[in-house]
């Protein structure tokens, strides 16, 4: 079992390598495209050669971003071929389609329409370049759509039947998949936080022009158009990111107990706003979770449930049980999911030797423990719970870093209408140390989401363990060291780039 | 409408739709063939920037077909998509490697403080074009000459060589398909350089890639038609949906379906036209025959492939793990849903199709390039 166990950590690294690296490129991507879009918009309408200029420049920025979106795009799509060969049979029927999908109606219009933005401005008219611009912004963003769609079913699993005769799920209700709740709350919340990280990605430069006293007019500019848009934005995606909770409370809540740190459930749970875990604390153990915390009373329970009296399970009412409430412990949950596994082997050996009778028992046994299955592949309930510190500590962070932006935002923008914002020098500064927090914060809210639902591929249904493709650990290990090492080279060399770019500013080399 | 078809209908309609995608990646590869040949026809640094810019308003097109193609298997036959991407390992990894660099080097080639400098995002462009091509068609070719997996009662599958897939190049048919795709390439991207550009010089030059070209892919082709109309094949029973091996099956689906035979036939004539009118009568449209000649022949390969219950993709290791079209797609429920869904591709073919008009309406010259504010 041990290598066994090696695979399914490197298939899960390389994952998580390759997926938060994608995830550097594509939030500018899903927001920036808007911005030079609102931008171009005003060109348009203005006829002001200005604005097309700056367009240009921001759109330049885009193209260096995008291309490198897509390396670590492509690489993304065929893991799930690669090294998840077992939940591309289990899953794929259902997880399949949106790939698809996402192929056909988003990811050829933004490549058609993007050569267009780039190289249409001579040949083809105005109009109909604008058109592409906003064609190229739709079209990312539809993309994120449909792979939301994808991840939104792994974290709350609808509209499919398990076949026993094929031993994997089927799709049964297309609508279910595609207007999954949870889909939704993730599309929202994402593609906000995208803006906002576009955002300041724009008020950032434009601030390192201001506190280098140059190229004022388009930095100032620059500024209006993204602090607006990001105060707006910023807000949708605090009520979006508090309608992810609540569907995690729903769904997933094992997640919700480790993004807050809560091992004994309680009703009127209150919110950590700020703590530190004990280090070494167990399920089951009555050590202090927190050797300080700072709590918002009853705000978890309204975050959750949004009920303040609602009552929120922790880690250990999940994983031990509580009758009091009828959940069930994960041991029982196991036992029952190796009924399930064992009647489904009885199941097929009896259809194969063709004794009908014994083969409809089986069925039966399956059946009312099917519900369970995906727990019988695991070997001890422990497994069952996600790993607490990371996700707490990434829950919190990013929640944080999202109070500080639209804090920023109001005070960026307050100070450019009052025609203050040079005086204010710290502001700036602040304006530029948003950009890596920015960053920071996106890959903490996929590290939150994805770590948070560990073990699971499949909430509840398919373990990672049982996933991942059948081979020698060390193709795997191969692999991670190459795209570690490529990526790292080519963002490298991206960062480059746009700081040279950048520092170039809008009136600088024609290479734009 | 799709309801009313049944399962194996459906299976083959969708066995269909990725002949249709495969044949259009393959003509895109012109864009592959086109980097290769960056310094045999760009002799100064403008005309290398010309055919950079000349290729870069379609690379992209190019990348998204495949990722399209992958998508189209990947939910019409997950089997496929599970047996081969996570089997045939380190092969795929290699095709995505190769990719992943193209995708890279268009947009950063020229760029100032560019980390590797210029030469090095030509070489990725180089490799893209060259290995990257003739990976793909040795992949395609283990579907006819068989992979080593097993498949197991629960459908879980494991690959049986400890070199993951590398071994398919040991194989001088695959290798062959692979060169194959590759001069093939070479010579739909000259005549695309032919259509889209306006320099005397790389036209010219262009003209003898053609013929260099055209002689190295007809001897190629010439060796794996012969191979493929003699070898064993897969065939399967209908009723009890056993696999066996039948020799002359690949000759045998030809002559059971001649509409797919005409199809083969009418591809090559069309691809071969497009190569005399671009040689010997001066025609700068050579392109356009040449590439439907491509797409057909392509759709006919696959579907003799996978048409006539062939299994198009046998297993070495275990006979009856070999997939067919039949017992590797998805359910039928799925592929009722995604054949709405397919509805859309017209449309879409009919928008890129639109928008490459109006965009290619007049021809590339060294001057736009330079004065454009965006280039690569
Ligand atoms: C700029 C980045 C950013 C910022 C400031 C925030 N988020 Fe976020 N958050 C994301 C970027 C993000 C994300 C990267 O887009 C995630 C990862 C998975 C997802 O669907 O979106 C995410 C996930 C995510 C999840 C987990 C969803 C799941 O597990 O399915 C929750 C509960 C929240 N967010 C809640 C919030 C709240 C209450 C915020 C307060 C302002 C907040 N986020 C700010
Ligand atoms: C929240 C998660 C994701 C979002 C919102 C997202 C969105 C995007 C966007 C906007 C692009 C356009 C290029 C760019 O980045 O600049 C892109 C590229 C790509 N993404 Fe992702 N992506 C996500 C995760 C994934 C995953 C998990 C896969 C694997 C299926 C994937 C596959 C791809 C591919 C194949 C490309 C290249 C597309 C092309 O040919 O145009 N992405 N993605
Ligand atoms: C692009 C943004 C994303 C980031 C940064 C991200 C991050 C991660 C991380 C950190 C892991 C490893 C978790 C662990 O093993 O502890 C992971 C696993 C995984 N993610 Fe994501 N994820 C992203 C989007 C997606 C999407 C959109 C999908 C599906 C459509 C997806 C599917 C998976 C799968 C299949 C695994 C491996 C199995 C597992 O660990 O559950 N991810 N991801």
């Amino acid at each position: 079992m041990e290598h066994i166990d090696a695979l399914t950590d490197w298939s899960r690294a390389q994952f998580a390598l390759t997926a938060l690296y994608h995830w550097v490129f594509v939030p500018l991507t899903l927001g920036l495209t808007f911005i030079v879009a609102i931008m171009e918009t005003i060109y348009v309408k203005t006829g002001d050669e200005w604005w097309k200029k700056t367009t240009q420049f921001w759109m330049g920025l885009l193209a260096i971003n995008f291309a490198i979106g897509l390396a670590t795009g492509i690489i993304m799509e065929f893991e799930f071929g690669t090294n998840w060969s077992n939940y591309s049979w289990i899953v794929g029927d259902i997880f399949g389609a949106p790939l698809a999908i996402e192929g056909i109606m988003a990811f050829f219009m933004e490549s058609t329409f993007f050569a267009v933005m780039f190289f249409g401005w001579n040949r083809v008219s105005k109009k109909f370049h604008l058109l592409s611009t906003w064609l190229v912004a739709i079209g990312s963003n539809l993309s994120a759509l449909w792979i939301l769609v994808a991840n939104g079913w792994m974290q709350h699993p609808v509209g499919m039947t398990f076949n026993p005769d094929t031993a994997r799920n089927e799709m049964a209700d297309f609508w279910a998949v595609l207007f999954n709740p949870n889909a939704y709350s993730k599309f929202l919340h994402t593609i906000s936080s995208g803006y906002v990280l576009a955002s300041l990605f724009v008020i950032g430069i434009s601030s390192w022009y201001l506190l280098k006293r140059r190229d004022i007019k388009f930095a100032k500019r620059s500024i209006v158009v993204a602090a607006s848009f990001g105060l707006l934005t910023s807000l949708f995606m605090l009520t979006t990111g508090d309608d992810s909770a609540h569907r995690v409370a729903l769904n997933q809540p094992m997640k919700l107990a480790a993004m807050e740190g809560l091992y004994k459930g309680e009703d009127r749970a209150s919110i950590v706003a700020f703590g530190v875990l004990t280090p070494d604390k167990k399920p089951g153990d009555e050590k202090e979770t927190f050797l300080f915390s700072f709590e918002i009373p009853y705000a978890l329970s309204f975050l959750g449930y949004h009920k303040v009296d609602a009552f929120v399970p922790g880690v250990d009412d999940l994983l031990f049980g509580n009758e009091k409430l009828g959940i069930m412990s994960v041991a029982q949950k196991i036992e029952r999911g190796k009924e399930a596994v064992t009647a489904l082997k009885r199941y097929k050996e009896a259809k194969k030797a063709n004794d009908m009778p014994a083969a409809e028992a089986a069925r039966k046994v399956f059946e009312a423990n099917s519900e369970y299955m995906g727990y019988g592949y695991l070997k001890k309930p422990e497994e069952a719970v996600p790993n607490v510190p990371m996700t707490f500590y990434a829950f919190h962070t990013m929640v944080g870093l999202g109070t500080l932006f639209i804090a920023l935002f109001f005070m960026i923008l307050y100070a450019a209408m009052t025609n203050t914002l040079e005086k204010r020098r710290w502001l700036l500064w602040g304006g530029v140390i948003s950009i890596p927090l920015g960053y920071l914060a996106q890959e903490l809210g996929w590290i939150t989401a994805e770590v948070g639902r560990q073990p699971w591929a499949i909430q509840d249904m398919l373990p990672v363990g049982m996933a991942t493709s059948n081979m020698a650990s060390s193709n795997v290990m191969i692999t991670f060291w190459l795209f570690a090492i490529l990526f790292t080279a080519l963002l490298i060399a991206e960062v480059k780039i746009m700081t040279k770019q950048i520092s170039m500013g809008p009136e600088g080399g024609h290479h734009v | 409408m799709f309801e009313n078809f049944d399962y194996l209908t459906l299976q083959q309609y969708w066995w269909l739709l990725i002949a249709v995608l495969g044949a259009l990646f393959v003509f895109m590869t012109f864009v592959q063939g086109g980097q290769t040949l960056l310094h045999t026809l760009g002799k100064t640094e403008s005309e290398r920037d010309l055919i950079v810019n000349s290729l870069g308003r379609k690379w992209e097109l190019s990348f998204t077909s495949l990722v399209m193609f992958g998508g189209a298997l990947f939910a019409a036959f997950p089997l496929f998509y599970a047996v081969s991407f996570g089997g045939a390992y380190f092969v795929w990894m290699a095709i995505l490697f190769c990719f992943i660099i193209q995708a890279v080097a268009y947009e950063y080639r020229k760029k100032p403080d560019n980390l590797f400098g210029e030469r090095t995002y030509e070489l990725f462009l180089f490799i893209n074009g060259s290995l990257g091509i003739i990976l793909i068609g040795t992949a395609l070719g283990t579907l006819f000459t068989g992979g080593n997996f097993v498949v197991d009662e629960m459908h879980l599958s494991h690959w049986t060589k400890p070199t993951y897939g590398l071994e398919a190049v040991l194989n001088p048919f695959n290798v062959a398909f692979g060169l194959m795709l590759f001069f093939l390439a070479r010579i739909l991207g000259s005549l695309y350089f032919i259509n889209n550009i306006d320099e005397e010089d790389i036209r010219n030059r262009a003209l003898a890639i053609v013929k260099r070209c055209t002689i190295a892919f007809l001897v190629v082709f010439a060796y794996v038609a012969f191979e493929l109309l003699t070898m064993d094949g897969y065939g399967y029973d209908p009723a009890t949906k056993k696999v066996f091996v039948e020799s002359g099956k690949y000759l045998h689906n030809f002559l059971a379906m001649p509409v797919v035979l005409v199809i083969f036939l009418l591809g090559v004539v069309l691809l071969l036209a497009g190569i005399f009118i671009t040689l010997f009568k001066g025609s700068r449209k050579g392109i356009w025959p040449a590439g439907i000649g491509t797409v057909l022949t392509v759709i006919a390969l696959i579907l003799v492939l996978g048409y006539n219950h062939t299994a198009f993709y046998p297993s070495l290791s275990d006979l009856q793990s070999s997939l067919t079209i039949e017992n590797s797609a998805g359910s039928r429920y799925t592929l009722v849903a995604m054949s709405y869904v397919s509805l859309m591709v017209p449309f879409v073919l009919g928008y890129i199709f639109a928008v490459w008009r109006a965009m290619d309406s007049k021809k590339l010259t060294i001057e736009e390039v330079e004065s454009d504010p965006h280039h690569y």
